[in-house]
């Protein structure tokens, strides 16, 4: 008989109520209060999974989130979660787990056959195959795919909803264990706003697995009372809480877990919330973490940590084992040895490695009392089967000793935990004997106090926690209060030595420092003799500490041995990072409401109803949503674009362009102001006209194009490209108010008050004298006023298609109206509407270049053919830049057009002499003739302006597509302009 | 994430505001190409305090400078941007 059996009275569990659970497919019991590790482990269960590289069995080592060997998948469907701590999930009636890393079962593991290799698997692995010759590393990739990853992902969407908050308080104590108990009712009762959290379900901490008397009574009772009082005094309690990341300026990131891991939330379906808290001042109380032994096979099943062993017996009312051998080098492991004996379990004998002049005579004798104490005793191996330990063999002056067990509790001393003063910019003080690092020098408004600020005696882990929470209601603007700190019974015994050396003769590539990677103090040693001596590339290349747990009972082991086969003390060789998370997340935590359709906002057009009426293919174009073609049935896109654009060119369409950049810009200095941000001449145009106008970016090269129109004396509208638009209010800003801010004048961001439509083709002017009241259609790049079915709007006369053509705006709410008059109007002249393949279709044909296209942020204004267009005046932004020398480069890419000798021009494919040859440029835009035969294009060609006439190959090798093209002139449409007069 | 104090809208989160660039990155048209391709792209990457241009962009919209600590986050001095030195 060996495992863990429940007890009949005793621990924080509700006895008077069952939860049936399955795991594994076996179905198991457990009470109120378990966790799915506890539950297991009074069901007898020892083997919990198996490890990630040679698979080799694993059972429980801690009883808190430390815990890195039983891993498992928790729920169905889309709630499950994989890579979740046994510990660290509370029990749940109808709760589903599995075991990871056993393929096909538990018992028994093809892929432990990986053990039997292991000698040809050393570390940095992955790495040495990469060294191999390549054909060599196709053979491994196979296998290391399929045997790489940890658990498995969901395969359905998570059905649940995660939440974000934002919180504020004047002192935010992160854990509720003894210290951080003291420390939030000292700043609550002094006034402050505290906010108290805890990852576990309940306050109290470490006293929860190790209970006292704190003022006179049971810790049980004293948390209660402490709990009370804090409820009355507003202060915010969230338990199941992490504090996962400590971030710039106090703001501290925590993790609520509303919903066990797959179960199914309460009514609001809430599974996860994550708290973005900015505190005043942090107290941190984090506590410390148990750290293993280094023996032989240290790993295996029943090797629990002695900490664990006693919150087992404590909260949950488990015996680990049937019988218990401990090995220690700290005191805390006595208070395990004298619980387990109280309640009746056996111990078979405690063994400490110090020597007896080391241990305070009294801990021994109460010790002593109980059960066998031997001192100066050191584990060598654990002895038993992959099932689980059946003893420990130690070593003694008198030589090697076997010790029968079906558990091993071992304690290494304590770690503090010191990830968020760490993460907070703190610096760490390092101490040989007890072989720990304390915090020191926090650099924000954070204060570690108890554990994790390495007072591990309670009495003064509670008073100074006190004084901590009053400091910080004082420095939150509150009057400390003068009352006494919690006291506690005298327990003085909390002494530790390190143990990271493991006794003579063991074997290193046996003895486990990280398990959940498969890291032996062997893997450790071959690294450091293959030349990583900086903890950074050990770590990387060993990967030790970089599984789920991030190293949280192994990384001071293997920072020990570094430092051990370096011949430097440990804070010399240095510390890894601490990084957030402190523990793992859910991808959905983070996501947050980011999901679905609100992963992206969806900017609409005034007019996006009616298109949405016509249900047209959709293209996004920034946070925008525009119809690519408006199709009748039978059509294809393709077919329903040339359609459109053929009607441009022959009767006239109408098409939504709303979404273009709008400013307008007033004042006296109004044109002064446009001829620093365009960089065409401004001032010049008369009241009434518009010109066409782009914008230089400091480096002189083309950042965006639009028009600039001047609808009065001092005042202007510009317009830009819809995926600029943003870009250019950032910029017209900065340059009215960075640079010039003396000038006279306002700009305006107007892109959202006006819908814009675009009436285009030889009977558009038709159009607009028979929808807009009292107008004579201004001519060409001039404007007007007028009204459309009682909505005011502006008619400028602009073109983009190379037809006759105007843009109606009208203000948002009124568009509608507007955009249906003008649409019958154009239905009447045998017209209608068009999408943007349309309008690309066309502005190819016609040559113009577009943001985002051939405007690319690497061509400069004599690239585009726009040179001749420059303020001759000069004073706008990038001019200067404009003089450097690569501007005159004549292999500069330069804006040309393409003529198909055969087919269609692939888009987006490179020119070339021929296939292999060096890349001359690429197309841009490519297209065909919207009323005769043919393909065209638009390219970015080196030299291009110079070489109208040769002959190139159009390569697109990923599309196996090509094309011979004759580089041509851009203008393949009336070069002329004739077609923009009446 | 940093708590900024706008000067017109009081501490906020560092969400709300957009980094523009190093205030020596604020560049003006007659400066020659060589002073331009200096300030604009070989410019000190200081550890230590760094005067910046940055926006309220989704708050108040008002330009402000600031001189941040690049190796601690520490915010001080914060103005309008115009005002002061």
């Amino acid at each position: 008989m060996s495992g863990g059996q429940r007890l009949s009275t005793g621990g924080l569990i509700d006895r008077s109520q069952t939860l049936r659970f399955r795991f594994d497919g076996r179905d198991y019991t457990g009470h109120p209060g378990d966790t799915l590790a506890s539950a297991l482990l009074a069901g007898g269960v020892r083997v919990f999974g198996r490890s990630f590289k040679y698979h080799r069995t694993r059972g429980l080592l801690a009883a808190g989130v430390e815990e890195p060997s039983a891993l498992v998948g928790a729920g169905e469907g889309g709630r499950f979660e994989p890579n979740t701590r046994a510990t660290d999930l509370f029990l749940y009636d109808g709760l589903v787990a599995e075991s990871q890393n056993r393929w096909p079962s538990l018992a028994l593991d093809l892929g432990a056959v990986n053990q039997l290799i292991a000698p040809f698997i050393p570390a940095g692995f992955y790495y040495k195959t990469f060294l191999g010759p390549p054909s060599l590393w196709k053979l491994y990739e196979h296998v290391i795919r399929a045997a790489a990853g940890l658990g498995r992902p969901p395969h359905l969407p998570d059905p649940d909803r995660y939440e974000r908050r934002a919180a504020f308080c004047d002192v935010l104590v992160v854990g509720a264990g003894p210290a951080g108990l003291s420390a939030a009712l000292a700043a609550a009762r002094s006034g402050a706003r505290v906010a108290l959290v805890d990852l576990d379900s309940q306050l109290g901490g470490s006293l929860l697995g190790d209970p006292a008397q704190i003022d006179g009574q049971p810790s049980k009772d004293w948390i209660a009372g402490v709990e009370a009082e804090l409820r009355g005094l507003a202060v915010r309690i969230l338990t199941r809480t992490t504090a996962i990341g400590y971030y710039d300026h106090d703001m501290v990131h925590l993790a609520e877990r509303v919903t066990e891991p797959g179960a199914l939330p309460g009514p609001d379906g809430i599974a996860q919330r994550m708290w973005r808290m900015r505190a005043g001042r942090v107290i941190l109380a984090q506590g410390a973490i148990e750290r293993p032994l280094p023996f032989e096979d240290n790993d295996r099943p029943g090797v629990m940590l002695s900490g664990a062993v006693r919150t087992y017996l404590e909260r949950f009312g488990v015996a680990a084992g049937q019988r218990i051998v401990l090995a220690t080098s700290s005191d805390d492991a006595y208070r395990t040895a004298i619980r387990l004996c109280d309640a009746g379990v056996r111990v078979e004998a405690l063994l400490d490695g110090r020597p007896a002049d080391g241990i305070d005579p009294a801990l021994l004798r109460r010790a002593r009392d109980r059960c066998p104490v031997e001192t100066g005793v050191a584990p060598v191996r654990a002895v038993g089967p992959a099932r689980g330990v059946t003893g420990l063999e130690t070593r003694a002056a008198g030589g090697n000793v076997t010790y029968m067990a079906d558990v091993v509790a071992v304690s290494g001393g304590l770690t503090p935990s010191v990830h968020l003063h760490m993460q907070a910019g703190g610096s760490l003080d390092w101490d040989e004997g007890q072989g720990i690092f304390t915090p020191k020098d926090p650099r924000q408004g954070q204060v570690s106090v108890g554990a994790c600020a390495g007072r591990f005696r309670l009495a003064e882990a509670l008073a100074d926690a006190w004084r901590a929470g009053l400091v910080a209601a004082e420095a939150t603007g509150h009057r400390p209060v003068a009352d006494a700190p919690p006291r506690s019974e005298i327990w003085p015994f909390a002494d530790q030595a390190s143990a990271f050396v493991p006794a003579p003769g063991v074997n290193p590539k046996k003895v486990f420092v990280d398990p959940q990677n498969d890291v032996t103090l062997g893997d450790l040693d071959l690294a450091w003799r293959e030349g990583y001596r900086s903890v950074e590339h050990m770590k990387r290349y060993t990967t030790l500490g970089m599984a789920t747990d991030q190293g949280k009972t192994s990384n001071l082991m293997g920072l020990a041995r570094l430092a051990q086969n370096e011949g430097r003390p440990a804070p010399q060789v240095g510390l890894t990072t601490f990084r957030p998370p402190f523990t793992p997340t859910t991808l959905g935590l983070w996501a947050g409401e980011d999901a679905g359709f609100h992963v992206t906002p969806l900017r609409r057009t005034p007019l996006y109803d009616l298109h949405a009426a016509l249900d047209p293919p959709w293209q996004a174009v920034g946070y925008w949503r525009r119809p690519r073609a408006y199709l009748r049935s039978g059509e294809t896109l393709a077919t329903a674009a040339l359609r459109e654009a053929r009607m441009v060119r022959t009767t006239v369409g109408i098409t939504d362009v709303s979404t273009l950049g709008k400013f307008e810009v007033s004042g006296p200095d109004a044109a002064a102001l446009l001829e620093r941000v365009c960089a065409t001449s401004v001032s010049k145009l008369a009241v009434g006209r518009g010109r066409y106008t782009f914008m230089l970016r400091e480096d002189g090269l083309v950042n965006d194009d639009g028009t600039v129109w001047r609808l009065g004396e001092d005042r202007f509208l510009l317009t830009s490209s819809t995926g600029g638009a943003d870009r250019m209010a950032g910029l017209i800003s900065y340059v009215r108010n960075v640079l010039y801010p003396d000038l006279r004048v306002g700009a305006a961001n107007v892109q959202e008050h006006y819908a814009a439509i675009a009436v285009a083709g030889p009977r558009a002017r038709a159009v607009i004298a028979a929808v807009v009241e009292g107008m004579v259609p201004p001519r060409h790049m001039s404007l007007d006023r007028g009204v459309v079915a009682g909505v005011p709007v502006l008619v400028i006369a602009a073109s983009y298609s190379g037809e006759r053509a105007f843009e109606v705006y009208a203000p948002s709410h009124q568009a509608a109206a507007v955009w249906t008059a003008l649409s019958d109007a154009a239905q009447a002249q045998d017209g209608g509407l068009y999408g943007l393949e349309a309008l690309e279709i066309l502005r190819v044909e016609k040559g113009h270049v577009e943001t985002g296209g051939e405007i690319d942020g690497r061509t400069s204004a004599h690239d585009l053919r726009l040179e001749k267009m420059l303020n001759p005046r000069g004073g706008y932004m990038g001019q200067l830049a404009q003089q450097r020398r690569a501007f005159a480069d004549p292999d500069r890419l330069q804006f040309v057009g393409l003529e198909s000798l055969g087919g269609p021009i692939p888009e987006g494919s490179m020119l070339v002499e021929r296939p292999g040859f060096a890349v001359q440029g690429h197309v841009t835009a490519a297209g065909l003739r919207v009323l005769e035969e043919g393909f065209i294009g638009l390219a970015l060609l080196k030299g291009g302006r110079a070489r109208l006439g040769d002959e190139l190959l159009a390569w697109s090798p990923t599309r196996t597509a090509s094309a011979r093209v004759r580089v041509c002139e851009p203008h393949f449409h009336d070069p002329a302009g004739e077609r923009y007069r009446d | 994430m940093m708590l900024i104090p706008c000067p017109h809208c009081g501490p906020r989160a560092h969400a709300e505001f957009t980094f523009d660039r190093p205030v020596e990155a604020i560049t003006r048209p007659d400066e020659t190409p060589d002073a331009l391709v200096r300030n604009l792209f070989s410019r000190e990457n200081p550890r230590g305090p760094s005067r910046e241009l940055w926006r309220h962009t989704y708050g108040c919209r008002s330009w402000i400078t600031l001189t941040r600590d690049t190796a601690t986050h520490a915010i001080t001095d914060v103005r309008p941007v115009g005002v002061g030195a």
